[in-house]
């Protein structure tokens, strides 16, 4: 018999076309805001205008009159049920209505529930809310000025706008490093507050059966479980009654991830209606009160020898998080994974300190396509490698070689203390090295610019920690973090596969099939994936921090090897031999030394249900839990060369090139989307897309005009490339690469520009690199820090 | 009556405005009483139930609710419902026939050019509207025609290969025709 | 988002539209292309009583160039009527903005002459009329009067039309000679507003340059009129020279303010450069021509 071809069936390494596209392209995808439930009613909410008010009154008594209005709700509804503020996931809590103060404007004060939204909104419009303003804070740096308002008046025992204080490594031992060394770098970088900005907006319909008791949530959700666990501690409802659906999504990013006031107000009005309620809300509220990413001032510092090796470093941070540590983020780590800072490279000692702040500004601060706040700490290191290169006078690549962790270092303890454990750091330089032409830029940047032309060439290299946990080190308010695949093989042979993890566009329903496929022999194309609905999935912790493959494609691939070892039972039996003598190729077992005699994987899932062996429980599905040993650490090297308009400070992608070593690939074609994805929202970070506001707390980028980013005209194309380490702990060898490209990209581009226009003596330009900012840094050589203003005259 | 019972509706509230209006709908006349201020993509998701004509924002800056009126793209956020009287309206729903999907659909499978899937039937549209015009695009044109439309998720690359694999299906598909 | 109640009304006749208008009093507001009045309608910042949708009139979609070489652009021809147009060979300084506007699908069913009346500071189309000395038909109970485009916006987002007079066409009029011109505008990405544009349109008799019109996007509370700062290039040739003196004189116009597109400085020196661009490609396409 011909073994099974792998790549016919749709199995590892298959750049198999997905199975989701089929409802999408027809319009067919189901998401939160196309499902109609009967009697449905809609909930519209009215935000604060200001940034910090104290609430002196809420007349809601004209909206209830607006003919079609089924319910009017306050702070004070919501506390007569003790729902007014709802736990963070950060331990803090945040206010669902507000009773006391609106802290940051966008926040949610009342709510309207109606007939249809159009009602709801003319509504709103007839609430009237009497505010008393407040001084304002809108950076940390304000934040920490002892006369500051104090803006968590409602906590106790707060008694400055400070959140929290922590640091890590070794103080002394890198305060001995830079006394050795010949040369300190230091660079202050501010890395700007963007928003995640998916195209669909969070949203969410409760429908509460009061005959049951039971409460059912389609909701926008990346992680539906926690979601579980979260509504039965805040509405006091047993969790075996509510039951989480999250369908499909367009897009989260790391901002489907909290839970938000208006997922709690379209419950509590179920419960109150009797009816199901639909919260969809519309941009401008999605970027003005959910979770955005970064928003992280720098003190960075390296200790240099003449040669070019890292001695140590020096990291303080100071970071603001609006006004409520809503953060999604392992609870240990006060800003999240910061000190995987500069994993790549061999540096024997470091320190870092961070503070947090709370200002009045949207609270937040997730994982903004990221692992936990990776993409400030990848960026802030090549910012920080980029300007210590120069620095020494030495080559950016060069520079690069000399510090990164060579192959046969691994497993290297960093000097944060993660254990970073394979890759070929220096074979992904030099690909990318070729590929860009870095040989001869040199020479083309000095001829350019004799013709007045600008170019440069930026380099970004990283590893970085994807796919939390650990459940040692990793949790999310207290729950563990490990993932679930349950997997049921029908007795026809084909099979349905259920995971704890939430696909958002990445494509599980192809891939998880693949790798059962690799594990199992059954074409993928027999295997339906399922997610979201927690009363039918294994309970898992979502998908976020490009944890899914890491960890709950882990999960399936050890539920496959079960359902193998049980099948091999089952196959013993038929074949009439011990189970020792039982051979496994692919989707098929057979007799030792007679290759002939065997039998199918779905011989085996017959059997199960039809002819089991004295002693064996019928049936094939299995369910695993998985708790990965470590981290996935994958590997990104990217090149970026520019050319800037020296009169405009316009600057143009000439060419990218991208390296990544994700580890074993499951589906190349999708791993490339995944990056092609990241690398877009790289150059919109580094180009236009960011959030500021004015002295008054007034958010500018709170719509599409404002929030930029950028369309098929502007975004570059980009040239990939391919290394593969495999994950040595992984079942299947693979490392996480969701984010990959949005954490190691924002420098590649940022490094570029200034490599085009350091020639003037800029040091740094903060992101965006608006062309008006650009061009001040050519013209005056000074440094551009920190947000863009928003109006001076 | 398209049922045995019809819902005698109470009468609208007293100066609330409606409106009597003929859409064609891929293909289709939908009749259907609206207030002047429905906008058509609420027409088409909430009254018509074709819910493949997402809603992306306010503003009319991102062009997920993409349809085509009279053949050409719209942002059916930014017309009224009313607007669409007496006019032919294709929305994603209407691009396959029953047993084939239309080429435009292909290529976005075929060349992984949709991840979340919500821009998708905009984008496809648009896509369409293009390729009417000019069946034989450069990368730029396509560039160019999509700029309307804005994706999170794949960084446009896919989707230019999608549309120029469909275009080019579609020219081979009518110099066999 | 959605809109608050209003009434609507979708006469066939400029006759209708105008009588509407009349009896409500300056409640009622004309709908054309409506890609700036229904995101204003869905924000609530706009809350007319009345919408009057001139779309159903017929015979408004049209532009066309008359045997004079008048261009005529009515009411309801489309941004990209413009943008795909076969005629607009003597118009560069409206054939190149014409792909600049907004997005490829607002271009579908935003007009060019509701883009006049919206009288956005950052709308590229007023920029253009400015520049070519266009004119504005406007039509009232009292029949038509003709606007010079230069004094048809008062203020941001402020026209010259009275409350029951609706803007019927655009006019163009012909060169005097060669018309040469161009659109430049800096935005960050498609669909943004502008940071700073500038049109750019000369009558050029030989090499002489016999009329020159310029305006500003983007740098001013409302459209900035430039012409008198251009004129500086009539009766010269376009040299090195008269283009930096044209260029100073045309950034000295603009009025900008600092605001997170840049600061004041930085966009009066774009719109210099872009003027130096402008006319630098003007004159070496007529040097290679030549």
């Amino acid at each position: 018999m011909a073994p099974l071809d792998e790549l016919k069936i749709g199995g590892m390494g298959a750049s198999r076309r997905r199975v989701e596209d089929n409802r999408f392209i027809r319009g067919k995808g189901r998401y939160v805001d196309d499902i109609v439930l009967p009697g449905m009613l809609h909930v519209e909410i009215l935000r604060s205008p200001v940034a910090h008010a104290r609430i002196k009154s809420i007349d809601t008594s004209a909206a209830w009159e607006v003919p079609g209005v089924r319910l009017v709700m306050t702070g004070e509804t919501m506390a007569a049920r003790n729902l007014a503020w709802m736990p963070t996931l950060s331990y803090d809590t945040q206010a669902v209505l507000a009773t006391d103060k609106v802290r940051f404007q966008g926040q949610e004060v009342a709510a309207v529930v109606a007939d249809n939204p159009y009602i709801a909104r003319d509504a709103l419009d007839k609430i009237v809310v009497e505010y008393e303003q407040l001084p304002v804070i809108v950076n940390p740096i304000q934040a920490q000025s002892p006369d500051a308002p104090l803006i968590r008046d409602d906590k106790e025992n707060q008694t400055s706008n400070k959140i929290f204080d922590w640091e890590i490594g070794d103080k002394e031992a890198t305060d001995r490093a830079f006394a050795q060394a010949d040369v300190v770098s230091k660079i202050d970088l501010h890395y700007p507050r963007s928003h995640p900005s998916p195209l669909e907006t969070c949203g969410s319909i409760a429908d509460y059966d009061r005959s049951s008791g039971k409460l059912t949530v389609y909701m926008t959700s990346q992680a539906p479980h926690i979601v579980r666990a979260a509504v039965a501690m805040v509405a006091e409802l047993p969790e075996h009654m509510i039951r989480i659906i999250s369908p499909d999504l367009g897009g989260g990013f790391g901002n489907k991830v909290p839970i938000y006031p208006g997922y709690v107000i379209s419950i509590l009005a179920s419960i109150l209606t009797e009816r199901p309620v639909k919260w969809v809300e519309d941009k401008s509220s999605n970027l003005i009160s959910t979770g955005f990413g970064r928003d992280v001032y720098l003190e960075g510092e390296l200790a240099l020898r003449k040669d070019g090796k890292i001695l140590g470093m020096r990291m303080h941070t100071i970071s603001d998080h609006g006004a409520f540590f809503a953060d999604a983020q392992p609870t240990k780590f006060k800003i999240g994974l910061m000190h995987s800072t500069f994993a790549c490279y061999d540096i024997p000692t470091g320190h870092l300190v961070s503070e947090g702040y709370y200002t009045n500004k949207a609270p937040g601060g997730v994982a903004y396509r990221c692992s936990f706040r990776v993409t400030e700490a990848m960026f802030f290191q090549e910012r920080m490698m980029h300007a210590a290169a120069n620095d020494l006078g030495m080559d950016q690549a060069e520079f690069r070689r000399v510090n990164l962790v060579r192959d046969d270092m691994f497993p290297y303890r960093t000097a944060f203390g993660f254990l970073t454990d394979s890759g070929q750091y220096e074979k992904c330089l030099d690909v990318g090295l070729e590929a860009i032409g870095y040989s001869t830029f040199k020479q083309e940047q000095e001829e350019a610019r004799k013709r007045g032309k600008l170019l440069g060439i930026g380099i970004s290299t990283m590893t970085e920690p994807l796919g939390a946990g650990n459940s040692r080190e990793y949790d999310i308010i207290g729950i563990k973090m490990f993932d679930s695949a349950e997997l049921r093989v029908h007795m026809t042979g084909k099979a349905i596969l259920r995971t704890g993890a939430k696909t958002q566009g990445q494509g599980h329903e192809t891939t998880w099939a693949q790798i059962v496929a690799h594990e199992l022999g059954i074409p993928a194309d027999d295997i339906v994936v399922e997610e979201g609905d927690t009363d039918t999935a294994p309970f898992g912790m979502g998908t976020y921090a490009s944890r899914s493959t890491p960890v709950a494609g882990a999960a399936v691939a050890m539920a496959s090897r079960k359902i193998r070892a049980k099948a091999r039972k089952i196959a013993a039996h038929l074949l009439e031999v011990s189970e020792e003598d039982i051979e496994w190729e692919l989707g098929r077992f057979y007799v030792r030394g007679n290759q002939e005699r065997g039998v199918t994987i779905q011989d085996c899932a017959l059997a199960a249900y039809s002819n089991v062996p004295d002693g064996l429980e019928p049936g094939l599905e299995n369910t695993s839990y998985y708790d990965p040993p470590n981290l996935t650490w994958p590997f990104a090297a990217y090149f970026c060369k520019v050319e800037v308009d020296a009169q405009t400070g316009v600057w143009d992608v000439l060419n990218f090139v991208a390296v990544d070593d994700c580890g074993v690939r499951i589906n190349p074609m999708i791993v490339e989307g995944q990056v092609m994805g990241g690398l877009t929202e790289a150059y919109a970070m580094a180009n236009m897309q960011y959030m500021t506001f004015d002295e008054e707390g007034n958010c500018i980028g709170a719509n599409y005009m404002d929030y930029l980013i950028p369309t098929s005209w502007e975004t570059p194309g980009f040239e990939l490339h391919e290394v593969v380490t495999p994950c040595p702990h992984h079942p299947i060898g693979a490392k996480g690469v969701g984010e990959c490209a949005t954490v190691a990209g924002p420098a590649a581009f940022v490094n570029a520009v200034m490599s085009a226009i350091e020639h003037t003596g800029v040091r740094n330009v903060d992101m965006p690199l608006m062309p008006n900012r650009v061009y001040q840094a050519l013209q005056t050589g000074q440094d551009v820090s920190g947000m863009p203003p928003v109006l001076s005259d | 009556m398209t049922s045995l019972y019809d819902e005698v509706q109470a009468a609208p509230a007293a100066g609330v405005e409606v409106r009597r209006i003929t859409v064609n709908v891929n293909g289709t006349d939908r009749t259907v009483d609206v207030e002047p201020r429905l906008l058509l993509a609420h027409l088409l998701r909430q009254a018509l139930q074709l819910t493949g004509t997402h809603s992306g924002c306010d503003t009319s800056g991102c062009g997920a609710c993409t349809v085509l009126m009279d053949g050409r793209p719209v942002k059916s956020c930014t017309v009224l419902a009313v607007q669409a009287n007496g006019r032919e309206v294709e929305t994603v729903e209407g691009l396959a026939t029953a047993s084939e999907l239309h080429p435009i659909q292909e290529g976005f499978k075929e060349e992984h050019g949709l991840q979340c899937g919500f821009c998708t039937p905009g984008m496809m549209l648009s896509a369409k509207a293009l390729l009417e015009r000019n069946p034989d695009p450069t990368e730029d044109e396509v560039r160019w025609a999509l700029s309307g439309n804005l994706c999170r998720c794949t960084g446009y690359q896919n989707i230019v290969k999608s549309v120029l694999w469909a275009a080019k299906k579609m020219r081979e598909q009518n110099q066999e025709a | 988002m959605y809109p608050s109640r209003f009434s609507y009304d979708a006469p066939t006749s400029v006759e209708e539209v105008i009588a509407i208008l009349d009896q409500n009093g300056g409640e009622a507001k004309v709908l054309a292309g409506g890609q700036s009045l229904i995101p204003m309608l869905k924000l609530r910042f706009a809350s007319p009583a009345r919408v009057v949708d001139i779309n159903g009139i017929p015979g408004l979609e049209y532009h066309r160039v008359d045997p004079d070489g008048t261009l005529r652009i009515g009411a309801l021809c489309r941004h990209e009527d413009l943008e795909f147009s076969k005629i607009l060979g003597n118009f560069p300084t409206l054939s190149q903005a014409s792909s600049l506007v907004a997005d490829p699908i607002v271009r579908t069913r935003g007009t060019f002459v509701g883009s006049l009346c919206h009288a956005d500071p950052q709308g590229d189309w007023s920029a253009t009329m400015i520049a070519l000395g266009g004119k504005i038909i406007a039509q009232g109970p009292n029949g038509r009067r003709e606007i010079k485009a230069r004094d048809f916006v008062l203020g941001p987002f402020v026209n010259a039309l009275a409350f029951n007079e609706v803007a019927v066409e655009a006019i163009v009029p012909p060169a005097k000679g060669k018309a040469l011109g161009g659109y430049l505008k800096l935005e960050r990405r498609v669909g943004d507003f502008a940071t700073a544009s500038v049109a750019v349109a000369l009558d050029v008799d030989g090499d002489i340059v016999t009329r020159a019109g310029c305006a500003l996007a983007g740098v001013g509370g409302r459209t900035i009129d430039a012409n008198d700062a251009i004129s500086v290039l009539v009766g010269k040739s376009l040299n090195s020279e008269s283009i930096k003196e044209a260029a100073e004189a045309v950034a000295a116009a603009a009025e900008p303010r600092t605001d997170h597109r840049g600061s004041s400085s930085y966009k009066r020196h774009i719109v210099e450069t872009f003027v130096t661009r402008i006319l630098s490609n003007i004159a070496n396409s007529e040097q290679k021509a030549a």
